[in-house]
């Protein structure tokens, strides 16, 4: 897959998420991701789908950011389960979201 | 074997506790009780508080209905008149006949009316029943003068009833000094230097001889020494009389100064036949507190099992008291004048600030036999528990009752208490029990007190069963932790403390400098924690950039998320007041938007189903019409709730309407540790349901009544009355400390309920805060709520007229489109969520 510009990185909002829609060949198909900004770590963005296939709906995006330990988590809105920014597994349950390969470039950001 | 015949003479608090404890038992009993009085039992040792706003129905302890439920088959309002030992039989006043296999008697006793010449004259009254209060208010109304006769405990209380009543009150007591029975002299002249100062008149050494009528006022009251005194009323306490003529007309033995002997297991002189409570005597003695009686019932009831092991005696019981009149704290314990042989006294006086304690010990220094404490309480558990447990004294004991120089007192570790300890003698809970109840799972303190009840009752053991709890956890590895999350080592209160001492104003800045590890990035409990800190403390904008990542979802967007991910909208409608054309406007709105709309049970309206993306001109829309945010999505203050009021309703006393929208304008935007709601009530009748809300104001003849800590929700409770008949200045001051204390003390998500069943200390300790200043700290919690007052802004005001803050609501940061997962479906007319079932469908219509 190519490099695809997502959005700015004035768009992202420091330590707090964003939603950005990733459209795909056919409109119908498109994909919501969640993308998050945390400037003091390594990694500095990270995306992962924005549906919580617990509470369903189009949220984690509006969820807060946190670590527990080591791991880089988000909590959902709706239900509080937290989500692994890097890995989308979920700490309370079995199930596994997808992750992006994200990054950013000069004023930009890009999904890889 | 059929079911026993009980049958209980009697309903007070005693009669009550035994029908109750049989019903609970493993006993197959058919029980019938009978009470003379017109309802069924109540709380007479708060009777009182009914002076200070209390119901009767909030005295009660027991419900007819209750009795049905349990089958308890109950006669009110009849008294028995005779018992028929030969037939086993009891025939009451009204001739109803109740047979019985065996009989209990639990009639209490009557107050002592001494039959000075003219004592039964019209406002000469007895205190000790609710119907008693009736004729007591009904006597004093409009007057100015009331005296009590009898400067014991019951008199003392009394004089503080009729002092809330509006009355000069007198004491007159005919012994040297006051409650002669439980403090020896010098305990009894601090009392009556602290009594005379609150303005009650006592006249000790007073023999009256004749009541007759007053040249200026109703009655004069003469005495043996020549005086006389003009009053408006009498109320007579000068000790108690056991109910006994039922058992003296059918033969059973009585003491030689009246009530009814019984043996250890509350046996009479017939074997079928029990008496338990104020009505008993025992070894001359006649035990006139309600824990004794309660020992009794329950001996009482166990004597019903076949089995000899489940039976217990009452051999007696601890008479110590400890309790406040008219404000002042007075204790007694064990011999607590030292009548004892060997008795050794240690006596501590401090005329400045009236305190008095005196602390009996064996000869030998070791052990404790008994204590007066007046003006200061707070060795009274200590003390207590070392006489009760036979504890051997520290090498000083006099450092048990001296002021604490340096450090703190000795206090008496939970450690060192037996597990035969008692703890809360209202429900004779031991510290047994409680570990009992730690081991099947109690974690907290309110954990304990729901499964064993104890503390339940007076409250006085709240900070010993505190300390047995936490001590208990501990010693378990259980550590206590009161951490808020891995990321800071501290409760909220400490953050709370930590932040406000040193002026921290940002998450990031407390994180690096008391974090656990100061790189962590937190997480969604300590965050929104802090914001909540941070706005209470210094109230800047919630959407300012070092605080946005902190808010929860609805915090951030200013609006309740619902399940679809959608938004509610709920504008601030003050004391439910609001304008025709306001009305309109949100009707508008909400059609514009296409939002389903709802009548709240807060008294304003709800706008569903607002997409993240419209928040914004939806929000811009209400300000034109006049509207500002309602914090439905903060934890803050809620609504008002108001009642029509004065100004409509025939019964208002008060514009309880005016009064909400001006609370809710005070404390609107107040961020808290949970949100909280107020309400006003124009008149007892109560319609804005005040009693039930975290601030409760309900209106008086003379101003408000303050109720606080009340809860709807799963767990309701009550609010408690907090202070009476303010002015709206003194009002608003207490509200102002009250809630201030509460958001620095709380947990986080706590509301004030849960705070307030968790407070040490209690109804007094709170009320010593927030009225007399005892912390010292009144000044500084008005002028911080004083900031937030200032301080405030509408959030959504401030939000659409900045371009960055709107920003923040976009759907996607790359994109015009809306969410497509959100679908709705009519019905009644408006929108709702589709079903998961409604949401394929249209999706796959949508495709195809
Ligand atoms: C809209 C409303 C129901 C209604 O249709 O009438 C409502 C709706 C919600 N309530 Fe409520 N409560 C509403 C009145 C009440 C009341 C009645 C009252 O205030 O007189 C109570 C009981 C009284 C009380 O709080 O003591 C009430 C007790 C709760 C509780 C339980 C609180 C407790 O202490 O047990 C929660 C859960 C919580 O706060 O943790 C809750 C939580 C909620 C939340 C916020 C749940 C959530 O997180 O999504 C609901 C979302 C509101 C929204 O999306 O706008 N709601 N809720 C009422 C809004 C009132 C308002 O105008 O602000
Ligand atoms: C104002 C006040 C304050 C008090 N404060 C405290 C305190 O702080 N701490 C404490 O421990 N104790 C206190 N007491 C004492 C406590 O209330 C009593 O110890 C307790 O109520 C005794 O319970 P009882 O059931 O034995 O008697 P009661 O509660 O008096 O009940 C007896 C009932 O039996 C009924 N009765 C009598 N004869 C008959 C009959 N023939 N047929 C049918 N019914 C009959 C009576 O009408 C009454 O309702 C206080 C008492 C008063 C009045
Ligand atoms: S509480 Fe009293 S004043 Fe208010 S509406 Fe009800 S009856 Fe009227
Ligand atoms: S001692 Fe009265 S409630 Fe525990």
């Amino acid at each position: 897959m190519s490099k695809q510009k997502i959005c700015h990185v004035s768009d992202l909002i420091p330590n707090s998420g964003v939603c950005a829609l990733l459209e795909t060949s056919h409109n119908k198909n498109s994909e919501q991701i969640a993308i998050f900004y945390l400037p003091t770590t390594a990694e500095k963005v990270f995306a992962i789908s924005n549906w919580d296939p617990i509470g369903e709906a189009n949220v984690l995006s509006r969820g807060i950011v946190g670590n527990i330990e080591e791991e880089l988590v988000v909590a959902s809105p709706l239900y509080k389960q937290h989500f692994s920014l890097r890995t989308g597994q979920c700490v309370e349950d079995e199930i596994k979201i997808k992750t992006y390969p994200v990054s950013i470039d000069g004023e930009n950001v890009y999904l890889n | 074997m059929s079911a026993l015949k009980i049958v209980v003479v009697g309903n007070g608090m005693v009669g009550h506790h035994y029908v109750q404890t049989l019903a609970d038992s493993t006993i197959e009993a058919d029980i019938t009780v009978i009470g003379g009085e017109p309802r069924p039992a109540y709380d007479r040792v708060h009777l009182s508080e009914v002076f200070d706003g209390k119901t009767s129905a909030e005295l009660a302890m027991t419900t007819r209905e209750h009795y049905e439920e349990i089958s308890v088959d109950a006669h009110f309002g009849d008294f028995v008149a005779k018992i028929d030992r030969q037939a086993k039989q009891v025939i009451t006043e009204g001739g109803q006949v109740f047979a019985y296999d065996k009989l209990v008697l639990a009639t209490g006793s009557y107050p002592f009316i001494p039959p000075i010449p003219g004592y039964d004259q019209e406002h000469c009254l007895a205190y000790r029943t609710i119907d008693d209060l009736g004729e007591i208010k009904a006597s004093a109304k409009g007057k100015k003068i009331g005296v009590v006769v009898g400067g014991g405990l019951l008199g003392l209380e009394c004089a503080n009833a009729l002092k809330n009543l509006g009355l000069e009150a007198h004491v007159v007591e005919f012994a040297p000094g006051l409650m002669g029975v439980q403090l020896d002299d010098g305990g009894s002249v601090m009392l009556r230097r602290k009594i005379e100062a609150l303005g009650v008149k006592v006249h000790t050494s007073k023999a009256t001889q004749k009541i007759t009528q007053g040249d200026q006022l109703r009655l004069k009251m003469e005495f043996a020494d020549d005086t006389e005194l003009e009053t408006d009323m009498i109320v007579f306490s000068a000790g108690i009389r056991p109910y006994d003529q039922l058992a003296r007309d059918a033969d059973l033995k009585v003491g030689e100064r009246g009530g009814i002997e019984i043996d250890y297991h509350c046996r009479t002189s017939d074997q079928d036949i029990f008496a338990i409570g104020e009505c008993a005597v025992l070894g001359k003695f006649i035990y006139g507190l309600v824990a004794p009686g309660y020992r009794m019932a329950e001996a009482a009831v166990s004597q019903l099992h076949d089995n000899d092991d489940q039976k217990v005696s009452f051999t007696g019981s601890d008479m110590s008291t400890k309790l406040k009149l008219l404000g002042v704290d007075v204790g007694s314990i064990g011999d607590s004048k030292g009548n004892a042989e060997n008795s050794r006294a240690f006596v501590f006086s401090d005329e400045r600030d009236e305190v008095y304690k005196r602390l009996n010990v064996s000869a030998d220094g070791k052990k404790v036999l008994g204590a007066t404490l007046v003006g200061d309480c707070s060795d009274y558990d200590t003390l207590l528990q070392y006489y009760l447990n036979d504890i051997d004294l520290p090498d000083n004991p006099e450092a048990m009752i001296l002021p604490a120089v340096d450090g703190a007192a000795p206090t008496l570790g939970a450690d060192a208490l037996p597990m035969t300890a008692s703890i809360c003698s209202c429900h004779n809970v031991t510290k047994g029990d409680i570990v009992q109840a730690i081991d099947g799972g109690c974690m907290t303190v309110a954990d304990v007190k729901g499964e064993t009840s104890a503390a339940t009752g007076c409250g006085g053991c709240a900070a010993l069963l505190k300390n047995v709890v936490d001590f208990e956890l501990e010693s378990r590895g259980m550590e206590v932790n009161t951490d808020i999350c891995e990321h800071f080592k501290y409760t909220r209160q400490d953050l709370y403390t930590i932040a406000q001492s040193t002026q921290i104003k940002s998450f990031d800045e407390l994180m690096e400098k008391h974090g656990a590890h100061k790189d962590s990035l937190g997480c969604d409990i300590c965050k929104p924690a802090v914001a909540s800190i941070m706005a209470s403390l210094w109230n800047d904008h919630v959407l300012e950039s070092q605080h946005v990542g902190l808010q929860d979802t609805n915090d951030t967007f200013m609006a309740n998320m619902q399940k679809d991910g959608t938004y509610s909208v709920i504008p601030r409608v003050p004391g439910g007041e609001i304008l025709p054309d306001q009305l309109i406007a949100l009707g508008q709105v909400a059609k514009d938007y296409g939002l389903y709309s709802k009548i709240t049970g807060g008294q304003r309206v709800d706008l569903f189903g607002a997409r993240m993306n419209d928040l914004p001109d939806i929000w811009s829309a209400l300000i034109d019409a006049g509207f500002e945010t309602g914090h439905g999505y903060a934890k803050a203050l809620r609504t008002v709730k108001s009642c029509v009021g004065s100004t409509w309703c025939r019964y208002g006393v008060q514009d309880s309407v005016g009064q909400a929208i001006d609370l809710e304008n005070r404390y609107k935007g107040l961020r808290a540790p949970h949100k909280f709601k107020m309400a006003v009530s124009g008149c007892t009748r109560e319609c804005a349901e005040a009693q039930s809300k975290d601030v409760g104001v309900i209106a008086t003849e003379n101003g408000w009544n303050l109720y606080v800590c009340g809860n709807g929700g799963m767990k309701p409770r009550h609010a408690d009355l907090f202070a009476t008949d303010l002015d709206t200045e003194t009002l608003l001051k207490y509200i102002d400390r009250f809630l201030m204390f509460y958001i620095r003390t709380a947990d986080r998500l706590q509301r004030t309920s849960v705070w307030f069943e968790n407070l040490e200390g209690g109804l007094e300790y709170l009320k010593d805060v927030v009225i007399n200043d005892s912390l010292g700290i009144c000044e500084e919690l008005e002028s911080q709520m004083q900031h937030v007052i200032d301080t405030y802004q509408c959030e959504w005001k401030t939000a659409v007229n900045d371009k960055e803050k709107v920003k923040r609501f976009r759907q996607f940061v790359n994109s015009d489109q809306e969410d497509s997962n959100v679908i709705f479906v009519e019905e009644r007319g408006q929108i709702r969520p589709a079903t998961d079932v409604e949401r394929k469908r249209s999706q796959l219509k949508a495709v195809s």
